[in-house]
């Protein structure tokens, strides 16, 4: 499906032609310097920083910028592991959610589930983080101590101070925790995601489904073989999307994580950390030191965003469901 | 001349002057008779290929996910009682569900082969996996309205701001009146910024297109990645520390600018982009000028999408906190001046309410988000309502008024002439005024059916829609990224088709 655009035209433009492209540019002219701004204002300020960190900033740990002690490995690793937890979380659910939308709901309810899914991304970060903060909180610690206990074997699911043979050993240790953060931030992004995926998946040719459908096929095997093949790329892509949200979520994850400044790589235990958190947390007291300091953690930040972002389009317009979008 | 015979030619093609003793559609390409006419066939239909639903039901499935559902259940119940290495309702949801889809997978395999057993156990998991978000989305609005109900009741609470409240008085003083009229106040800056520069900038993206225009296109996707806190933080460094500005409600609604111009950009860029370019040719092939043609065709056409772009980007900007936490700071007290001292908005307040360990500042808390998300979903429904008008729905809105009106009038008008003569000749009037206008439409659809089915034939030869079903019509462009805004969107806009018609 190819949206075709005007022929070229030479023409004698008249005045009010002139006035609307010159108009439109300088709107273009504009808003590419506000732009441009925020990227090379942050890198200047950033720039101070990094200077006196050196390599250092990818390293360090902790975050005393005015001791000179500052760098953003536990923030960005943690940042990484919420993303982490919520993309997991996020993805079974919006590809459920997408393929009940496009293969299994009856037709009059489709579009009142595409409103929902769409009101679901609309809604405020801030009360997804009170949801978080008062129920899922009090509600999830059992699952994370039965994980805990569970697959404590396996390094990441492990929780120090916790003992297993304690039965009434408190449940604080499993509060404020990354995963507790993943989970909030995987419901922020599950619309996303879903929005996507619902409509590459939504395009995947009819001949194909039904000459699946003739040969046999269940309609899991017909999803399997032609629905899910068409929408991978828009499936790759709307996740890294949801990723890029995930990664700079600020205010939900403020609200339940207890910051740390270590890498902390175990997700059920209490103390997490993220870029954006950071700065909420840190800004008001900075010194103009420490201001650029926290500069340079946005901008390693919005680099990383960016990345993903670019690779998420660029795989949605390369593959062939998502060529035309 | 390719582009002829791509697409059907509306003069010749429709419908086929059917020579005698030549059907039309017996030859390919041009048929020439013994009139010497020529034409081409008729083009074919609009396929519009309606998905066939492939579910059936039948008793065995009932009567195996019911006893599923029993068995899981009771067996669960019997684990949390006698053997209880867990609690909570959480987990026995969980454990719920996995036994249901194991003993559910086994009642099945009884009597299907192994590809069904398969089949069914991703039914019934894309079915739990889209009801947990949508029962999600229920509860997170529930959760936030109930708990919220403690303090909405309260007039005072939509009348008053929090200066005279400390955190122990009771939720019969105090309310979020500055936090409403901080968030109206912003939100209106920001969009006063930003519904000029967006869309000015959409359309020199859309219409002037140059290497130039592509690099600002380029950099405008790559901002929409920009992390909200990371736009508070550049205008807290920029306009608070270097110029030394103060904290105040117009920093925050620059924030929230920076921060929704891409997304606007964006939306708005995709909307313009769905305007079909046949309807730009006809419009400059008339003679119109690139701004005539804007003016006249390109925003028209897309009005409705816009709208939709612009309040779905209004609702993410609503919605943000930390750029006005960084730029705005908190206030308890009422203060409408965007230019000095800080002015505090509904989600900062939320998020400085439930800081708090008093219950009653809680409350407080949850009454606030439950206003901002009543808002955020009064700003969706009206876009839900602005996006979905089509030239078919207010025609036929147009109508019901005038009939209403029309059989008002003959129900009345014996009445009025009764009481006034003088009403009468005004009465008669506005009936003939209906009678004409009804007369007017009919004639005016006979004679637009053919031109209005030339203009379908033409638009689907160019966008095939066929795959698309009606639902997707009512798709909003989403202000998030990427393959939002299907194709469906042309068809909204499209000028009346044979269904609108009718």
């Amino acid at each position: 499906m190819s949206l075709d655009s005007p022929r070229q035209l030479t023409t004698l433009r008249d005045p009010a032609d002139i006035v609307f492209r010159t108009v439109a540019r300088s709107g273009g002219v504009i808003v590419l310097s506000i732009m441009l701004l925020v990227g090379v204002f942050l890198a200047f300020r950033a720039s101070q920083a990094l200077s006196v960190a050196g390599f250092s900033f990818l390293t360090e740990q902790a975050w005393e910028p005015d001791s000179g002690r500052f760098g953003i490995a536990a923030v960005i690793v943690g940042t990484i592991l919420i993303a982490l937890v919520a993309i997991v979380i996020a993805v079974p659910l919006a590809i459920g959610t997408a393929l009940y939308i496009t293969e299994y709901a009856p037709r009059w309810f489709r579009s009142i589930l595409i409103g929902l899914v769409d009101i679901m991304a609309a809604i405020p970060s801030v009360v997804y983080g009170l949801w978080g903060f008062f129920f899922l909180q009090g509600n999830i610690t059992p699952i994370s101590k039965w994980i805990s206990q569970t697959f404590g074997w396996i390094p990441i699911f492990a929780v120090d101070g916790a003992d297993p043979n304690d039965p009434l050993s408190s449940v604080t240790v499993y509060t404020s925790s990354t995963f507790i953060a993943g989970i909030v931030v995987a419901f922020m992004i599950t619309p996303i995601i879903t929005s996507i995926m619902r409509e590459v998946f939504g395009q995947a040719p009819l001949g194909e489904r039904e000459g699946a459908l003739a040969l046999g096929s269940t309609r899991w095997g017909m999803i399997k073989s032609v629905v899910l093949p068409f929408g991978r790329g828009g499936m790759i892509g709307g996740t890294m999307l949801g990723l890029g949200r995930a990664l700079g979520e600020t205010i939900a994850v403020y609200m339940i994580i207890s910051p740390v400044f270590v890498i902390q790589p175990h997700i059920l235990q209490n103390g997490a950390s993220s870029v954006s958190s950071l700065i909420a947390l840190r800004y008001g007291e900075a010194t103009p030191f420490g201001l650029s300091a926290l500069m340079a953690a946005g901008l390693a930040l919005f680099l990383m965003t960016l990345v993903v972002n670019f690779a998420a389009s660029t795989i949605v317009a390369r593959s062939r469901s998502g060529a035309s979008s | 001349m390719t582009t002829l015979t791509d697409r059907p030619a509306p003069s010749a093609s429709f419908p086929p002057p059917t020579p005698t003793g030549v059907s039309a559609g017996s030859g390919s390409g041009t048929v020439p008779t013994q009139q010497e006419t020529t034409f081409t066939p008729p083009p074919e239909a609009p396929i519009t290929e309606v998905r066939r639903q492939t579910s059936g039901l039948r008793m065995i499935d009932l009567l195996s996910a019911g006893g599923a559902a029993v068995a899981s259940v009771s067996l669960t119940a019997l684990l949390f009682t006698q053997l209880a290495p867990v609690s909570g309702p959480i987990a026995f949801a969980v454990i719920a569900y996995l036994l249901f889809v194991g003993i559910y997978a086994l009642l099945v395999s009884f009597d299907e082969p192994g590809p069904a057993v398969r089949d069914r156990i991703v039914l019934v998991a894309v079915h739990s996996l889209a009801w947990t978000v949508l029962a999600t989305l229920v509860f997170v609005v529930t959760f936030t309205i109930v708990k919220g109900a403690d303090a909405l009741p309260h007039l005072n609470f939509f009348t008053q701001d929090m200066s005279l409240a400390g955190p122990l008085d009771p939720l019969t003083t105090g309310g979020v009146l500055h936090a409403i009229l901080g968030t109206l106040i912003q939100i209106t800056i920001a969009l006063i910024i930003t519904i000029p520069l967006g869309i000015t900038t959409a359309l020199y993206l859309g219409e002037v297109p140059g290497r130039f225009s592509r690099f600002v296109r380029t950099i405008v996707e790559a901002m929409t990645a920009l992390p909200s806190i990371v736009s508070g933080l550049f205008i807290f460094a920029t306009f608070i520390l270097i110029l030394g500005v103060e904290k105040s409600g117009f920093a925050a609604s620059l924030a929230i600018s920076v921060m929704m111009l891409p997304i606007m950009i964006r939306a708005a860029d995709v909307v313009f982009r769905l305007v079909p370019g046949t309807l730009k040719e006809a419009s400059i092939g008339l003679g119109a000028g690139q701004w005539k043609t804007v003016w006249h065709v390109v925003l028209p056409t897309s009005r409705s999408g816009l709208t939709t772009a612009i309040i779905l980007a209004t609702a993410r900007g609503i919605g943000e906190t930390s750029p006005v936490l960084l730029t705005s700071g908190f206030t308890a007290s009422l203060n409408v001046d965007p230019f000095h001292g800080p002015m505090v908005s509904l989600p900062l307040a939320v998020f400085q309410f439930v800081k708090s360990p008093e219950p009653t500042m809680i409350a407080r808390g949850f009454g606030t988000a439950a206003v901002l998300m009543l808002l955020v979903l009064l700003l969706f429904i009206v876009a839900r309502i602005i996006g979905g008008q089509t030239l078919a729905v207010t025609e036929k809105r147009r109508e019901r008024l005038l009939r209403f009106t029309a059989a008002f009038r003959s129900v009345f008008a014996p009445l009025g002439a009764k009481i006034t003569g003088a009403a009468a000749p005004a009465l008669a009037g506005g009936k003939a005024r209906v009678d004409s206008y009804f007369a007017d439409r009919d004639k005016r659809l006979q004679s637009e059916a053919r031109p209005a089915n030339e203009t379908a034939a033409l638009l689907t030869a160019t966008e095939p829609i066929g795959v698309l079903d009606d639902n997707d019509l009512a798709t909003l462009p989403h202000p998030a990224p990427a393959a939002s805004a299907g194709p469906a969107d042309i068809r909204d806009d499209k000028p009346e088709t044979p269904e609108d018609t009718k």
